[in-house]
């Protein structure tokens, strides 16, 4: 299997390259200089503390967390109706409606921020953490729909015929039958759809208006040479939370393959 | 058609369609809808921050004849496609990698430390490759207080170049998913059957794996091409402004100089070569799978 070994030699080396940037994050999150650069110059928690007492930062967070829960409860919640629809039923127009609400996928995010401004702009809707809810809805709905289709595609139809059997309706079928068999999709696809939300910027920076928004802070002060050590030590902790969101996502997308008997496939799409 | 009139497939249609509303009617109001009327604006007439009913095609040949529209624009056409390149070959080993030599019970673990950068902070992984990248970067002074160089090297930072090279970075677990599924599908019985039949492993891989595993590199440089042709954030950061690209044009013209107008038809222009180069690799893929079917 001499192949074999220096393919994982290939692969180790691929995931360093992958991870180097962000291992240099807390590096430099901690280093006692302003200038972003080598030999290291000691330790410093003075990053995390400048940071911490930064009242736009609490601002931003406050913002990006109601936009981040906002978008991902409704996104999963339209998730569910699209996934349910696309894989219970058959009906005219299915393939063009799904494309529809699968598009943002593959349509560039400067496209979707705009043409939703221009939008706004003509409607008059003023920009505020709402419009940025509005938007970020719009690309995490198809995320939501592709966990979420996987989750309804290995349930089996014969668990919901005996339901309507023994007299349930339509209703208490769904809420006793098939929600509590999707709901790790449903856990998982709205940790998902938080942690995009939380980590957007095209839509957050061009449909906020006058709030602050996190990615569109951080952006903002990356102007400012002298502020971004405190940045790097936001970032630190943002990418730090992103990675227990995910990998609870993940626990949750393993186990509802396992509840309902599927085959583990891998990854989130 | 003809069993869309038995009553039971119609009631199932109707349900289906109930269910599917809420949904669509929001990708209707808030996508359909939008993308309309950057389509209508486009060939309209924009004066003084107001856009008039004047129905016109200059802004489409401002944008396709004028030298820093076109400059810019094949600039974006450059970056996307090295990028793609890039990501492409780079991922085609781990994606085979993980399929062919990872043990069943692991796959999951490696897609999921695969795909973990990729759901993580965009933007400062892109500021991080400026801070790495530049000319007092983390490259160049690590080399200097090693000794290795005496000055900063300048090739390696605000080029196309550093713009390819972050991009690759930012895009390059997404490449890795859909190659990898593809291979999961390729039956093992075929590739044993190409070695029985004295091909050697290069062969087989030539002759059998590359060719049905062609649909995920298809979908591999579909989902890289796409988002890095309309990248805001690298060009600005990493080319330090110098080296705008399509998303920059667009802010440009919708925001600071309020030519909706010509905005528009930036951005229906980007739309369309993306949907060239969609349509040019689809086409390409059936050409890939026609003899083998």
């Amino acid at each position: 299997m001499k192949q074999g070994r220096s393919l994982r030699a290939y692969a180790i080396g691929y995931l360093v390259f992958l991870y180097a940037p962000i291992l240099l994050l807390p590096v430099f999150a901690f280093n006692d200089s302003k200038i972003i650069a080598f030999p290291l110059s000691g330790f410093t928690t003075n990053w995390f503390s400048e940071m911490w007492s930064d009242a736009q930062v609490w601002i931003a967070l406050k913002n990006s967390l109601t936009i981040a829960a906002s978008a991902s409860i409704l996104a999963t919640t339209f998730g569910i109706f699209a996934a349910r629809a696309s894989q219970r039923y058959r009906f005219p127009g299915k393939g063009a409606a799904m494309g529809l609400i699968m598009l943002p996928l593959v349509l560039p995010e400067m496209i979707v921020a705009m043409s939703l401004l221009v939008v706004l702009l003509a409607v008059g809707v003023p920009l505020s953490i709402f419009t940025v809810i509005l938007g970020h809805v719009l690309i995490c709905t198809p995320f939501a729909v592709a966990i979420l289709t996987s989750a309804f595609q290995s349930l089996d139809r014969s668990l919901e015929e005996a339901a309507y059997d023994l007299g349930e309706t339509p209703v208490s079928t769904f809420r006793l039958i098939i929600l509590p068999l999707v709901m790790p999709g449903i856990i998982s696809s709205l940790l998902i759809c938080f942690t995009i939300s939380l980590d957007e910027f095209i839509i957050a920076y061009f449909l906020a208006g006058a709030d602050t928004v996190l990615s569109a802070y951080i952006y903002s002060q990356f102007r400012f040479p002298a502020r971004v050590p405190a940045m790097l030590a936001l970032g630190t902790i943002l990418v730090l939370v992103s990675i227990c969101l995910l990998t609870v996502a993940e626990y949750f997308r393993r186990r509802g393959i396992a509840k309902t008997g599927g085959k583990d496939t891998g990854g989130f799409l | 058609m003809a069993r869309m009139q038995d009553p039971g497939l119609r009631r199932e249609a109707r349900s289906g369609l109930a269910m599917v509303s809420p949904t669509l009617l929001y990708a209707v109001l808030l996508l359909a809808a939008p993308l309309a009327t950057v389509l209508l604006y486009s060939v309209l007439t924009s004066a003084r921050g107001q856009v008039s009913w004047d129905f016109t095609l200059g802004n489409y040949i401002e944008v396709w004849t004028g030298p820093v529209y076109r400059a810019i624009m094949l600039r974006s056409l450059t970056v996307a496609l090295g990028v793609t390149l890039v990501t492409v070959l780079i991922a085609y080993p781990i994606a085979y990698f993980v399929s062919m030599h990872v043990e069943p019970s692991k796959k999951s673990l490696w897609l999921f430390l695969i795909t973990i950068p990729f759901w993580t902070s965009y933007l400062i992984r892109v500021f991080l490759w400026k801070v790495i990248l530049g000319y007092n970067g983390v490259i160049n002074s690590g080399l200097m207080s090693v000794g290795i160089i005496d000055e900063p090297l300048q090739w390696i930072n605000y080029n196309v170049g550093a713009l390819i090279v972050t991009l690759a970075h930012a895009y390059a677990p997404f490449a890795i998913l859909p190659i990898f599924v593809s291979l999961e599908k390729i039956d093992r019985s075929l590739l044993e059957a190409g070695q029985d039949l004295g091909e050697s492993k290069l062969r087989t891989f030539w002759r059998v794996t590359l060719p049905l595993s062609m649909p995920g590199v298809i979908a591999a440089v579909l989902i890289v091409f796409i988002p890095t042709i309309g990248d805001y954030v690298t060009p600005d950061l990493i080319g330090g402004g110098k080296l705008p690209m399509i998303a920059n044009m667009m802010e440009v013209q919708m925001l600071k100089v309020n030519n909706k107008a010509l905005g528009s038809a930036i951005a229906v222009s980007a739309m369309l070569i993306v949907g060239i180069v969609a349509v040019g690799f689809v086409l390409l893929n059936r050409r890939f799978l026609g003899p083998q079917k």
